[in-house]
């Protein structure tokens, strides 16, 4: 980098472009686009989180859905009994009890490899949404909790359609949480993160506290997911176990897979990818007039298949391809550019 | 006091499943060092093409002997396409390309079969305490475990198939055929796979079915230790009878938190899982 400027403020600067980007977005598309941005915007912070986990410390988790289930447990259970809060502090609750979770999960995992660890962070991914049906009174069984959020100001009611001012809420809070995400990425934390995945005793030779840094990446993939799972439920206005199956746990990792496991900007292929999959293959069937049997899983069949190809082929995956491209294309500026 | 006896009945037979499904994770975890996260689906498969046949023909028998033999192929086939590949690809590419067919497995059933559920026959009847079809739930899956284990102890194949697990390298210096021991080491454990998706499936089939069941043998394989298959069996009786009282004097709602309270307890004294070889690991 050119610049003199330090790398937080130009994070800052490049997150205050890209939320002008994703508003002047908003303006011109549909209120259903815009609930998809913001899809797309929550998706991005649970990946991103999960990319911090397991492509940069090697720690697998298939149960990164469990914490956006406590995410947005929270956010609705404060919205419920707690009305005065504004939504910015639940939030930010989400975030901490995601955190917390995750502080927990982390050190039990920490002594866990591999297939042990893939094996117990999928036993949390199917117990934990079990928990909501165990305590129907306070949970509200498999119904779940349904709640509106009126976070608008006075003045803009009416005149800014509900959808796009929750989609410029959510990509506020994902922008920022990025921000902080890219500079521990980018800072030691970043390098113990990778030293401990590459050899564990070259790192704790080097002076890395192993177990304190694996629990750390947890901790912090954990507060990701519970913001991510607490922006679900500010988008949606509710938060049922059903939302929360080991299926999106598993399309979590296939997304940061997809996107390519190395990088914070795979997580954001993988978001889009994540939901356009879905928009894409809904066309699909539509347009051959699929039954629905064939439509209904036709976005799992294909997850599945590009999973093994990009196994199989592309072990970089979307970014892989973005990096390389980027080579040959060689600008001395540093990439800075808009999400769609 | 039977209340208890039931429970504990009923967990044998469960137990019994788990115990099946988790030796075929290590089966393969063995000889591959790959968990099979779609083993739940390829006995999915099993399951159904079991359920189009007995359908079909009327005969439950041959709806199970087509089940158990294109599981093994299935397996078979798996390891060819998708595995012999990823051989030097490292831990984490195997557990996505089989999180991916797990994925796809299940998507192509239900586009098949559609994701509604099927009633799906019992071999035996299943009414009443330890119903006929609890026995014959594990006495299947005693005789599978008893085979596969004398297999390895006491014949030829089986020394080569624990010459190929321990170390293919030498192995394969010894004249052991190590890429034929590997495809033959997943048809087996599909096969043992898809017998235990058929004494789990019913009543009802359908594309998920069998992903709580998976989650349970893979806490026994875990418990007894990945390699480790009598501790498999040992594991996945003794979390299948625990996960009974769970379910009969606390309620059914916690049955897979208390399989992840017992996984996260056992892991966390003994990180290879109760009966699993203390292999030195670095750090």
């Amino acid at each position: 980098m050119t610049t003199r400027l330090p790398p937080l403020v130009l994070h800052l600067l490049a997150a205050l472009a890209c939320l002008v980007l994703l508003v002047l977005l908003t303006l011109v598309t549909d209120p259903f686009t815009n609930l998809r941005i913001a899809t797309v915007g929550y998706y991005l912070i649970a990946v991103a989180g999960l990319a911090l986990l397991t492509g940069f410390n090697g720690q697998v988790s298939l149960g990164h859905g469990a914490f956006m289930f406590i995410g947005a447990y929270t956010v609705a259970l404060l919205v419920k009994r707690v009305p005065a809060f504004p939504i910015w502090v639940d939030l930010l609750l989400a975030v901490v009890a995601g955190g917390l979770a995750g502080l927990l999960a982390g050190a039990a995992a920490a002594r866990l490899h591999g297939p042990y660890l893939a094996g117990a962070t999928l036993a949390l991914a199917v117990g934990l949404p079990a928990v909501a049906q165990r305590f129907p009174d306070l949970f509200a069984g498999s119904n779940g909790l349904s709640f509106t959020v009126n976070s608008q100001p006075a003045g803009l009611v009416g005149v800014v359609p509900a959808t796009r001012w929750q989609a410029w809420i959510v990509w506020l809070a994902v922008l920022l949480a990025l921000v902080v995400l890219v500079n521990l990425a980018r800072g030691r934390l970043g390098r113990t993160l990778r030293a401990v995945r590459d050899d564990e005793v070259a790192a704790s030779l080097a002076g890395v506290h192993v177990g304190r840094t694996k629990i750390l990446a947890f901790l912090i993939s954990s507060a990701c997911g519970g913001l991510a799972g607490g922006l679900q439920a500010f988008l949606l206005g509710t938060a049922a176990p059903g939302s929360f199956t080991p299926a999106l746990s598993l399309s979590l990792l296939a997304a940061l897979v997809l996107g390519g496991l190395g990088s914070l900007w795979g997580a954001l292929w993988g978001a889009i990818a994540l939901v356009y999959f879905q928009v894409w293959t809904d066309d699909f069937a539509e347009l051959l007039s699929l039954r629905s049997d064939i439509a209904d899983n036709l976005p799992l069949a294909l997850y599945g298949v590009v999973l093994i190809v990009i196994v199989l082929a592309f072990p970089a995956g979307i970014q892989g391809g973005v990096r390389k491209l980027w080579v040959r294309v060689r600008r001395p500026a540093p990439s800075q550019r808009g999400e769609k | 006091m039977t209340t208890f006896v039931n429970l504990t009945l009923g967990g044998l037979s469960s137990g019994a499943v788990y115990a099946a499904l988790g030796l075929s994770l290590v089966i393969i975890y063995r000889a591959t060092r790959v968990v099979n996260f779609a083993q739940p689906a390829l006995a999915l498969i099993s399951s159904y093409l079991a359920y189009s046949v007995t359908k079909g023909t009327g005969s439950y028998w041959l709806g199970f002997v087509v089940a158990i033999v294109a599981g093994t192929l299935l397996g078979v086939i798996v390891e060819r396409l998708i595995i012999r590949p990823l051989r030097h690809a490292g831990e984490l590419s195997a557990i996505i390309a089989t999180l991916g067919l797990l994925l796809l497995l299940q998507a192509v059933a239900g586009m098949i079969w559609s994701n509604e559920p099927h009633a799906f026959s019992y071999a035996f009847d299943f009414r009443g305490r330890f119903s006929p079809s609890d026995l014959f739930a594990v006495l299947a899956v005693i005789v599978a475990a008893t085979g596969v284990l004398l297999l390895f102890k006491f014949t030829p194949l089986g020394l080569r198939l624990r010459a190929t697990a321990f170390n293919p390298e030498v192995a394969k210096l010894l004249g052991v055929r190590v890429g034929v021991m590997l495809t033959v080491g997943w048809g087996l454990a599909a096969g043992v796979g898809s017998l235990a998706g058929l004494l789990a499936t019913p009543p009802f089939i359908f594309p998920t079915v069998l992903d709580e069941v998976f989650v349970y043998a893979l806490t026994a394989a875990v418990l007894g230790g990945l390699d480790n298959p009598l501790g498999t069996i040992v594991g996945g009786l003794v979390l299948g009878i625990g996960l009974s009282y769970v379910s009969g004097l606390l309620g059914p709602e916690l049955v897979p938190l208390a399989a992840l309270a017992i996984l996260v307890a056992v892991l966390a004294v003994r990180p290879s899982g109760l009966f699993g070889r203390a292999t030195a690991r670095r750090v």
